[in-house]
């Protein structure tokens, strides 16, 4: 098993960060949110994998075949669905923001402070 | 098979999606009446768990998914009494805010109804789940409900940024979360937290496990508002609907405490068995700091509900403190400190809606000697704000008692100091409020630096009113009530007590979710005795520093060297999503340092 994923997405979720935290612009920052995202796709694509394995679709393979693990693909499933909310939602936001200050730069939002 | 454990989860999200459905067809009352019988149900769903919870450990598999030899297959809900009680008070509350609300908003829709019910199915959820990955989907769904309703006023510049804040900083936690559940999961191939573990047991603290247990903790620190995960709460409350803001300090930063404990008990305290000492002293300092930061930066405030969410903020501190010392009394004094929390901020807040429903703002320099026509309120939020400071016989004064007790034993004794600080800077905060608004002292014009917070609110209601609804005021007057008097009866403490016995009970947790045996029931509790004197005393100095600083205020010069800290710690708080993401990567570096260095 190589470690080659397991630096991907640490790479992954550090490149997102570092945009995330320099970003100027909110349609950019919530990108960058996905990119974080993505490193965990990465990261539990590879605990599930089994080197010289089956997909888990056990309709149509013979029964004792090794199959990579099904469960973190649904975990995965379930992650996408929830995050795509979440995104939308933030980009809803971001719409408003431009309406509402005339701007998508966090650094010209002046409207909470202290 | 038992249905109610699904049905507080499934009642509130089918009827949530009904109304939704249906949102075009019935107006605002059917639909605000419909949600409070559902929030009703949910309540009354919640404590009957809670009751039969009491003689043994409730464990629901869905789909009847038993587990085979000792491996669980399904997905269960484990609930014991803390956790159902956890699932009572976001019931309690969300009926609160929703009676309240029920008046209060001339002109909101249906969805907002929709989305507090989604908000309450995910919390009952959150707080029964015995399975580690559904915690997660809970956490997220609990999470995308208050983003959505932190942003509901999206016609206003304040609100939109706040949401913002509080939705990045927050889903950057989930993900950490989520990577901590991938890496348990790598090790383990488990997602029960009992299975989790039961296998995490056989080993020690390598790193893998600390990782992921930072990853896990810090994540949830984030929704919690530990130091220095805590910028985005400030924001989200100043903007968000006051009645929102019942359950944002009263329930959901308190969860995600109880969500840390849940999964250190269950999954890994087998593996850190021998590292507790540095666990705690790291946990404490956290919430020591949480503590004094929150305290300081909410003595500081001028807007009420921002003044309110700094306060929480303090209140998590103890909390996170008393989880912190890992044992039976320290977790039973977070217990009642949540309860007493959420009864006396919910009133505070609901008071804070009604100063904002008929004054049109909550800022204290404007409403200087303006709230004289609100006796009743006024009343209501000087009493709340003593049953915050830990008057006698209250939630607090008890849970400190609590707490204080948990920290001799642990040799943490001085940890009363940092209890009480925090106790009379909340408290005396808010006595400040009230001395400067109804009784007019102070002076006429605010010191120079105070300037930039000046947020501009719009007022939550349509018109301005001149009388107050009662059910605005007979919710906020009833969970002030009930937060002075909760430490009058023993019972509840030594129920608190058993509650969080049975709560670290690793090995019988695992025993009754694997094995299907019962738990066993403790011995009775015993409880520390409440030192009446130091909550008069603590209420006392709050009061007079309240009204103290108002006269001195007067005298600036001596002011602005007390005041030059506070300030630099006050310009930390940028309003900036990029500086508080920066702040929660420091944070979690931090203290996965200091977990590698001191728990190896």
């Amino acid at each position: 098993m190589s470690y080659l994923p397991y630096g991907v997405a640490i790479w992954i979720f550090l490149v997102g960060l570092y945009g995330l935290i320099t970003s100027r612009n909110f349609v950019h920052l919530i990108i960058c949110l996905s990119v974080v995202q993505s490193s965990t796709y990465v990261l539990l694509a590879a605990i599930g994998y089994r080197t010289g394995s089956a997909a888990p679709i056990f309709a149509d393979i013979p029964q004792g075949t090794p199959a990579v693990d099904p469960v973190v693909q649904a975990l995965m499933l379930t992650d996408i669905v929830v995050e795509v909310t979440v995104v939308a939602l933030l980009l809803a936001l971001a719409v408003q923001t431009h309406k509402r200050h005339g701007t998508v730069d966090p650094d010209k939002l002046r409207a909470l402070r202290g | 098979m038992n249905i109610l454990p699904p049905l507080a989860v499934a009642l509130p999200l089918s009827a949530a999606a009904l109304l939704a459905g249906l949102n075009r067809h019935i107006g605002r009352r059917i639909s605000s009446l419909a949600a409070i019988a559902v929030a009703a149900a949910t309540l009354w769903i919640s404590i009957e768990l809670l009751i039969r919870s009491i003689p043994n450990t409730i464990v629901y598999w869905f789909g009847n998914w038993q587990p085979r030899h000792g491996i669980a297959l399904g997905i269960s809900f484990v609930i014991d009494p803390a956790g159902a009680a956890m699932a009572s008070i976001a019931g309690l509350l969300t009926l609160a805010a929703l009676i309240f609300s029920s008046k209060y908003f001339d002109s909101i829709g249906t969805l907002f109804h929709v989305l507090m019910l989604v908000f309450l199915g995910a919390m009952s959820g959150f707080a029964l789940t015995g399975d580690l990955f559904n915690l997660f989907v809970f956490f997220e769904l609990m999470s995308a409900a208050a983003y959505g309703l932190c942003g509901y006023k999206t016609e206003e510049p304040a609100p939109v940024q706040g949401a913002l804040n509080f939705a990045v900083t927050n889903t950057v936690g989930c993900y950490f979360m989520l990577t901590g559940i991938g890496l348990v999961y790598a090790r383990t191939g488990a997602l029960n937290l009992a299975q989790i573990g039961h296998a995490l047991d056989q080993g020690g603290p390598d790193p893998l496990v600390i990782a992921a247990f930072t990853f896990m903790a810090c994540g949830f620190f984030v929704k919690a508002a530990v130091v220095p995960f805590h910028f985005w709460l400030a924001d989200a409350h100043a903007v968000a609907p006051t009645p929102v803001c019942v359950l944002y300090s009263g329930i959901m930063v308190e969860l995600a405490v109880y969500a840390v404990a849940r999964v250190y008990w269950t999954a890994f305290s087998g593996a850190f068995a021998s590292g507790t000492q540095p666990l705690r002293a790291l946990l404490v300092t956290m919430g020591i700091a949480t503590a004094l930061v929150g305290g300081g930066m909410c003595f500081g405030q001028r807007n009420l509900k921002r003044l309110l969410a700094f306060s929480t903020i303090s209140h998590v501190g103890l909390m996170a403190i008393g989880f912190g010392f890992l044992d039976v009394h320290g977790l039973a004094g977070a217990l009642l400190q949540i309860l007493g929390h959420a009864g006396a901020k919910s009133g505070l807040f609901l008071c804070a809606g009604i100063i904002l429903h008929r004054c049109r703002t909550v800022d204290e320099m404007e409403l200087k000697g303006k709230t004289r026509n609100l006796p009743f309120t006024m009343g209501a939020l000087v009493v709340a704000a003593a049953a915050l400071g830990g008057s006698p016989l209250s939630g607090i004064s008890v849970g400190d008692t609590m707490l204080e007790s948990a920290a001799r034993h642990e040799g943490y004794g001085w940890i009363v100091w940092v209890s009480t600080a925090a106790d009379v800077l909340t408290s005396a905060a808010i006595f400040r409020f009230a001395a400067r608004t109804y009784a007019n002292l102070g002076p006429a014009q605010a010191r120079e630096p105070e300037q930039p917070q000046k947020t501009e609110e719009k007022p939550e209601t349509d018109k301005g009113s001149q009388d107050t609804p009662a059910v605005m005021f007979i919710p906020a007057a009833l969970l002030t009530v009930a937060s002075l008097l909760l430490g009058v009866s023993q019972g509840l403490q030594r129920f608190m007590v058993t509650a969080a016995g049975r709560f670290e009970d690793h090995a019988g947790y695992v025993r009754r979710v694997l094995d299907n045996v019962p738990v066993s029931l403790p011995v009775a509790a015993t409880v520390p005795h409440e030192d009446m004197l130091h909550g008069v005393v603590t209420v006392g100095i709050a009061f007079a520093l309240g009204v103290v600083f108002l006269v001195w205020e007067r005298g600036r010069k001596s002011l602005t060297a007390v005041a030059r800290p506070v300030m630099l710690v006050r310009d930390l708080h940028s309003g900036h999503v990029g500086d508080y993401v920066t702040w929660v990567v420091f944070g979690i570096a931090a203290f996965g340092a200091a977990a590698l260095l001191s728990l190896r």
